[in-house]
């Protein structure tokens, strides 16, 4: 059984720099598990110590999200695509709004840069 | 009644219209609500008429204020004209790589722009408004990412205008950025009709956007309460661009590129009903008309083109 798995950048590293591997199994889990002999750590990333997926990933099978489809339990067909994704909801600027709210102390002022 | 007192008495209220064409059957028909006709043009007049009057209620804003949003376009754009209209000034954070109308709108509503790298992908983006947050402590962030107000405007007015017009609903599909939209609109439909299909769309972007060092560096907006929801899609540009150009080629309708992932997502959930032979009415929401992207050149030639004219851009 051949799954099409779809790495993001910031994880093939464990891939040696492959953008798309290939896995096997009946679950998401026991395609994470496999893919996990071939590709060592890959899986430490994407679950957690305690067993659930990590907050800031995003698993989705044939485009649909897995914690809508019984997350780990997620049942896998042969030739699905699986895409992982990090959790960057609203964009890059949600993120980039949450961090600078929280405002570290002692601010330095500089002129700003306008270009209005 | 089509009068108004002023440009913001006319948010919200927008039409929902059927697309015979694409509907896949009489049984089970699609609908769009067309949140382009706002003000600005896009859903979020909504929030934005919310964030400010509940800052201006809880004293956050006062007269002469300076509000300062982090945001790739439509939020910027409607904060721009209510801060105008409010008597706000106004600084938007935006990445350089968005397209030219988006900027030459914000600077003619009077915003003032300050542009972060688009080399730098998210990390720089990060950086950029962390330190003008940190230069600038005086500035009002109204943060629509976690701002309960922007989820308030959709429980108090699109979730209530959909159910007003389509009491048969059995579909809502909107696009998940902020989240606000589909939390509020979500909440309220949920609480008349526990059956009702809440559905998400999510713009799967380039290498770029998701330019993060590590996976723990992720974030989920505040606003986002995952049971919400009952399904999720990621939808690739390519199918974006394919459904954008099918509502403008079969139905007439001029949409941005979100809202053709968003209509894909609608489509399936469609499709899905007629296999398993239940009556359904799907509603999606149009977030903005396809004006501002014109410039990406992706309405026209072949798909992979167009694709690659939006690599790398924030096309939602």
């Amino acid at each position: 059984m051949a799954i099409d798995v779809r790495i993001p950048t910031i994880l093939r590293s464990f891939t040696g720099g492959s953008k798309t591997v290939a896995g096997s199994g009946e679950t998401l889990a026991e395609l994470l598990s496999d893919l996990d002999s071939n590709y060592p750590g890959l899986k430490a990333r994407l679950i957690t110590p305690e067993g659930g997926l990590h907050r800031f990933v995003n698993i989705y099978v044939n485009d649909e999200d897995v914690r809508f489809l019984g997350s780990l339990d997620a049942k896998l067909n042969d030739g699905d695509t699986v895409t992982v994704l990090p959790a960057v909801a609203g964009g890059a600027f949600g993120m980039a709004a949450a961090l600078a709210l929280s405002r570290p102390p002692s601010p330095q002022p500089t002129a700003p840069a306008l270009r209005g | 009644m089509a009068r108004f007192e002023s440009l913001l008495d006319l948010c919200g209220d927008t039409p929902l219209v059927g697309l015979p064409r694409l509907s896949p059957s009489a049984d089970v028909r699609i609908w769009a609500k067309l949140d382009d006709r706002n003000p600005t043009g896009s859903v979020k007049d909504r929030a934005a008429m919310y964030m400010v009057r509940a800052a201006e209620a809880d004293g956050r804003l006062r007269p002469g204020a300076t509000i300062l949003e982090p945001t790739s376009g439509n939020t910027g754009i409607a904060l721009a004209m209510v801060a105008k209209l409010q008597g706000y000034r106004l600084v938007c954070v935006m990445p350089e790589n968005v397209s030219t109308e988006r900027v030459q709108l914000l600077r003619m509503y009077g915003a003032e722009i300050i542009f972060s790298p688009a080399a730098g992908g998210s990390n720089q983006a990060v950086a950029t408004a962390k330190q003008i947050a940190v230069e600038h402590p005086d500035w009002v962030m109204l943060y629509q990412y976690g701002n309960e107000a922007n989820a308030r405007a959709h429980y108090e007015t699109t979730g209530p205008e959909l159910l007003r017009d389509l009491p048969t609903i059995t579909h809502f599909v909107a696009g998940l950025g902020t989240t606000g939209t589909l939390m509020g609109t979500g909440r309220y439909l949920r609480e008349k009709n526990p059956d009702v299909q809440i559905i998400a769309a999510e713009p799967r972007y380039g290498e770029l956007v998701y330019g993060l060092r590590n996976i723990d560096e992720g974030y989920v907006p505040e606003l986002y309460d995952a049971s919400v929801l009952s399904r999720r899609f990621s939808v690739g540009t390519r199918d974006a661009v394919l459904r954008t150009r099918q509502l403008v080629e079969v139905e007439g309708l001029f949409v941005g590129f979100s809202t053709g992932a968003v209509f894909h997502a609608a489509l399936a959930a469609a499709h899905e009903a007629v296999k398993a032979g239940r009556k359904a009415d799907v509603a999606f929401l149009v977030a903005d008309a396809g004006w501002k992207y014109l410039s990406t050149g992706a309405y026209t030639g072949t798909l992979a083109e167009a694709e690659s004219s939006l690599e790398g851009q924030l096309w939602a």
